[in-house]
Formats: structure tokens, sequence, C-alpha cells
């Protein structure tokens, strides 16, 4: 057995033994934080599959994001009182579950053994037209342009989850904020963490942005670490979070979306069809909308992290 | 056994594991987080597909890797939207249970959280 061998067996036993953790753990804040370093790692396997951009997603949103969203949930039900007991499952009602669970890893786990061979690829017809997009990093060229319409409706699940948090905002706080405000007197080691850590943060998520054209990274990732940013200067308290009747908040939400489909209704008239890019440039026109696209991730995810409105607007 | 099978198996057994939390488990906010385990199981899945689909001197078959990237999103905004249910749930009731005996008590009587 290789070395790389015996720590891919290795990595596999520990992310399984954190989803067992996350699973079976008895306090709900325990399991959550399980949930956090599982993600971490299970990054780890995806760099492992060779798909890097994966990994940087699953590192800033299934991770990352997720977490503080989770914690800051698990933290504010922390008052809830514990399940009744009537509420547990009994005995037999557990057994059952665990066979049905059971069978359905085995059902899976025979698949993953029994997949066809040669396996089916459409990687050949991503790299036959990868010159056409100017690109060099082919899972960009799927998101932005092959599959362009699937991305953009996804950014429209996002603008639709916004719309879902923020309605159910008591009617006395609606267009108000949302979070805790900011602090006269914030907590000087977070504010350190948050002073020295979001420059630099900043920098890198535009930089994975930028290289996301050409090697792992892109729109998702970038913006994904410009998100954690400004959560970081939130929880800090130099900062808080923008009332939600804020025109340009709103615009930046549905910055993203707008472009995309703009973008590709206008390829009716000067391309060859609804969301084609026209020849030779197409790689400015994928880099201008998924500038668009950063923007309203970097928006997104905070205000669907800080939930809806808590506070009552100024007048 | 490769790393993609290895990988493809542990998203098998993470399945199984957070269907489990999810019938089992009483608590709203575990059971979005056994929802998100089933969740980066199927990824897993998807993952071993794109690994096993290399061709064109590409390591992996970009398009199940950008339907993962998606879905990670989609995921994420999902549980965003339950988790504020259930906060919301919990402010107005301060109580968060499934259990529907539990509203079924005459009016005044639901905010027993004390």
């Amino acid at each position: 057995m290789s070395v790389l061998q015996a720590l891919d067996i290795g990595l596999a036993a520990l992310v399984l033994a954190l989803a067992v953790w996350t699973i079976f753990a008895r306090e709900v804040f325990a399991a959550v934080v399980g949930y956090v370093a599982y993600g971490l790692l299970l990054s780890i396997v995806w760099v492992r599959l060779f798909a890097v951009d994966v990994a940087l997603t699953e590192a800033a949103i299934g991770s990352g994001v997720t977490g503080v969203l989770l914690i800051g949930a698990a933290a504010r039900l922390r008052e809830a009182r514990e399940a009744e007991a009537a509420e547990h499952p009994s005995e037999p009602q557990r057994f059952w579950a665990m066979v049905l669970c059971a069978l359905v890893t085995l059902a899976l786990a025979a698949v993953v053994l029994l997949l066809p061979d040669p396996a089916p690829t459409l990687a050949p017809q991503a790299s036959q037209h990868l010159a056409e997009t100017g690109l060099g990093n082919p899972v960009t060229a799927v998101l932005i342009a092959y599959r362009a319409f699937d991305t953009m409706l996804e950014k429209v699940v996002l603008v639709l989850a916004i719309v879902g948090v923020w309605s159910l905002a008591p009617d006395r706080f609606w267009g108000g904020a949302p979070g805790e405000p900011r602090a006269v007197h914030p907590e000087p080691t977070l504010a350190f963490l948050a002073q020295i850590l979001a420059p630099l943060g900043i920098l890198v998520g535009i930089h994975i942005f930028w290289a996301g054209a050409d090697g792992p990274g892109g729109a998702f990732q970038g913006g994904a670490i410009l998100a954690a940013m400004w959560m970081i200067v939130m929880m800090a308290k130099l900062g808080e979070a923008p009332p939600v009747r804020a025109l340009w908040l709103r615009l930046a939400l549905v910055a993203g979306p707008a472009v995309f489909l703009a973008a590709g209704v206008a390829g009716i008239g000067v391309a060859s069809g609804f969301f084609a890019y026209p020849a030779g440039f197409a790689k400015p026109l994928i880099l201008f909308i998924e500038a668009f696209m950063t923007l309203t991730i970097a928006v997104t995810l905070p205000m669907l992290v800080a939930g809806p409105p808590r506070r009552a607007p100024r007048r | 056994m490769n790393a993609a099978t290895l990988a493809g198996l542990t998203g098998a057994a993470i399945v199984g594991l957070g269907l489990y939390g999810l019938i089992t488990h009483p608590q709203p906010l575990r059971k979005i987080l056994a929802f998100n385990l089933i969740g980066s199981g199927v990824f897993l899945l998807f993952g071993i597909i794109a690994r096993r689909g290399a061709a064109s001197g590409f390591a992996a078959d970009p398009v199940p890797q950008a339907m993962v990237i998606t879905g990670i999103v989609v995921a994420f905004a999902a549980s965003a939207l339950a988790i504020a249910l259930v906060l919301r749930l919990f402010d107005e009731t301060g109580r968060v249970t499934l259990r529907p005996e539990a509203w079924m008590k005459p009016p005044g009587n639901g905010a027993d959280s004390e």
C-alpha cells in the first residue's frame, strides 16, 4: 500500500467518523461543530478527486458559510426545551430505520462498484469547444457557457430564498435591518481578527474570481470568500447588516441574475440564439457576467445568514 | 481500490447515515443537519462519476463538477430558509417541536415554553 492510499483510507475513515458524530452526538451544538469539521475534511476528499473547484466551494459554502448559519441557529435555540420523550422514536422504529438506511447504503455501494466501464463522459465535448469560449477552466465554461441557463436559474433560487427569509419578518420590523447592530466598543480580539483578515480576504476573493477563468476558482468560490469577509466584519460588530429596504442592497441582490439574463436575451440578437455568446467576444462577456454574479453571491450569502429583519426601521 | 471508488463508498455510507438522522431525530435543526449530510453524500457520488469520466486531458469530467457546485449553493439557500422558519417558530411560540399533537391545544396555551 502506498503512502497516498493509506492517507486516502485514513481520510475516508475520519470523514465517516465525523458524519457518525454529527448524527449521534447528544448535543445539537456538538453535532454542528462536528459538521463544520466534516465539511473541511470533505473538501480534501474533493481535492483527491481532482475537483479543486468543488473543493473550494465545499470549503467556503458547504462548510464555512453553512457552519456560521448552523452555529448561530444552535446558539439561539439553546434555550429551547429539549425534545419531549414522546417525540423520540421507539426502539423498533429506530431498528427498522436503521435497516432501511443500511439497505440504501448497500444499494448505493453496489451502484458505485458496478458503474459501467468505460465510464460515460462529456469531457471530450467540453474540451472540443473550450477554445471558442476563450476560457482555460472547463468547469467555468460549463457553468457560464454550456449550461448557462441552469446557472442563471440557480441565481434566481438565491433571490427566492432571500424573499422567503425576509417574508418571515414580523410586521413591525419590516424594512428594518437583520442581525446585531454595530457595537460602540467591539470585542477587541474579534475586531483585531476582522481588521487583519478582511482586507486580505477581499484580495483573495477577487483573485479567485479572476483566476477562475483559467484555473480553479470562479464566481461562486470568489463570491463566497467575499461573503465570509463581510460576515467576519459583522460578527466582530465593526459593521452591521443594511436595512432590507435599502435600494442598493436590493439592486446588488438581483444584479447577477439580471445581467446574466440580459446577456442571454441579447444572444438572440447578436449571436446564434438564447444564451449564445458572439464569437470572439465570449471571454470578456463571461467575465462581465461573472463579476456581477460574484457581487450577488457576496451580498446574498451574508444576508441569508443574517436572517429576517429583527429591528424596526429608522424613520 | 482507488481514491475515487473509496470516495464513492464513503458517499454511500454518508447518505445512509444522514437518512437515519433525518428519520430518527425529533429536533428540526438536527433534521436540517442530517439533510445536509445526505446532500453531501450525493455530491460525493457525483464526484466519483466525474473522476471516472476523466478524458481529453481533464482529470475529471467538468459537467458533474459544475452540477455539484450549483448543488452546494442551492443546498445552502434551502438550509438558510429552513433555519429561518425554525427560528421564527421558536420566536413565536418558544418551542420547536414537530409533533402535531403539540399544536392542537386550545389557543393561549400554545406558548408554554416554561
